[in-house]
Parts: C-alpha cells; structure tokens; sequence
C-alpha cells in the first residue's frame, strides 16, 4: 500500500524542522560559547532553535488537518490529548515546586520535550485501549 | 452501537482491505468500526450503507456490542 501523503508530508516538514533545530542548537551554542554573536544575531540565535519546535508542532497540527480518515484523526486527536494533559500537569506541579523552592529551576524547553514524551505515550496508549496507533507517528 | 458489517463483509468475501478502499477509509478504521472501537460518524455511516445498499438502520443499531 502506497504511504499517504499526509504522513509523506508529515515527515518532510518534521524532518525541516528537526534538521533546523538541531543545526541551530549546535551552531547556537559554539558561536555563544565562543562570544562570536550579540546583540540582535544573538537574538536570532536564541530564537532559532524554539522556533524549530513550534515548527514540529505545526507539522502534527497540518497532519491533523489532512488526515481525511476520521478514525485515524482521532488517534492523532487523543495524542495531542494525552500530550497536553502530561506537559501542562509536569510544568504546573513542577512550577509549584520550584515556587516554594522545593525543586531545581527546570529550563521551559523540557516541556516541549514531555510534550513530545506524551504524544509517543499516547500512541501506545491507542494501541492499547483501540488496538491501533494509526498510520505512524 | 452494534453494526453487522463483518457480517455484511463475509457475505460478499471482501477483506477488511476491500471495504477500507470502497469507502476510501482506512483498513484500521474497518476494524475498529467492526470491532465496535469507534463509530462512525453519520456521513461514513452513510457511505457504508450505500456500499452495503442496505439502509443505515439495517447495519447499525443500539448496543454495545458489536454483531
């Protein structure tokens, strides 16, 4: 069975934003850590890479909008879910911990990562409770 | 909701695969239909009792269980 396009494309924009990111995060840090950049190409550099990550979820949000299987659209639907239920629920109790000092300062980035960590659960939280994940991510 | 359409399907020996690409679905949401994971919402209820030429009513009713 031919792949479907909207994951086809899924994965073209996944793979840019990915590609952006980790470039950005390498060639970021060196020219930081060297004092090569300031003023507004640190600025650049600093957005570079959180931008890369809003570009992976742009990638999930147009997979969700093309996928013209309404089943599968609803496993893509009960990730996003499951992620956000996950990323907000750390950030906020860990956003308490640190408050009353309880806990180390956490950079906001990780949440993009639980985020991520959530999509993947909630995938095989699919397969599990629907007996599939859908047709890939 | 209970459906008959494994029933339906084996009477004309289709596959899951057959059914997905007459209604231009999925084979996942064939199964899951079948299974009674997920119902279809009314416009694919529609498609499946045209592919069926059975009325809606006649494939799918109240329950849980699947037929």
């Amino acid at each position: 069975m031919a792949v479907p396009t909207p994951i086809r494309r899924y994965f073209v924009r996944l793979g840019v934003s990915m590609s952006v990111y980790v470039a950005a995060l390498l060639a970021g840090t060196y020219l930081v850590q060297h004092a090569l950049i300031r003023g507004p190409i640190l600025w650049f550099a600093a957005l570079l890479p959180g931008l890369a990550l809003v570009g992976a979820f742009y990638a999930i949000g147009m997979l969700i909008v093309e996928t013209k299987d309404e089943f599968l659209r609803m496993l893509l639907v009960r990730q996003v879910l499951y992620a956000s239920v996950l990323a907000m629920s750390l950030a906020t109790v860990w956003g308490f911990l640190e408050n009353f000092e309880l806990a180390p300062h956490v950079p906001a980035f990780y949440w993009a990562i639980a985020w991520f960590v959530g999509f993947g659960l909630g995938g095989w939280v699919n397969r599990l409770t629907l007996g599939t994940s859908g047709s890939c991510p | 909701m209970r459906n008959r359409l494994r029933v339906l399907r084996a009477e004309r020996g289709w596959s899951q695969q057959d059914l997905a690409a007459a209604l231009d679905v999925s084979r996942q949401s064939v199964n899951a239909i079948e299974t009674g994971k997920y119902d279809p919402s009314l416009p694919l209820a529609f498609r499946i009792a045209r592919v069926f030429g059975e009325p809606i009513e006649a494939i799918f009713d109240e329950g849980s269980e699947p037929g």
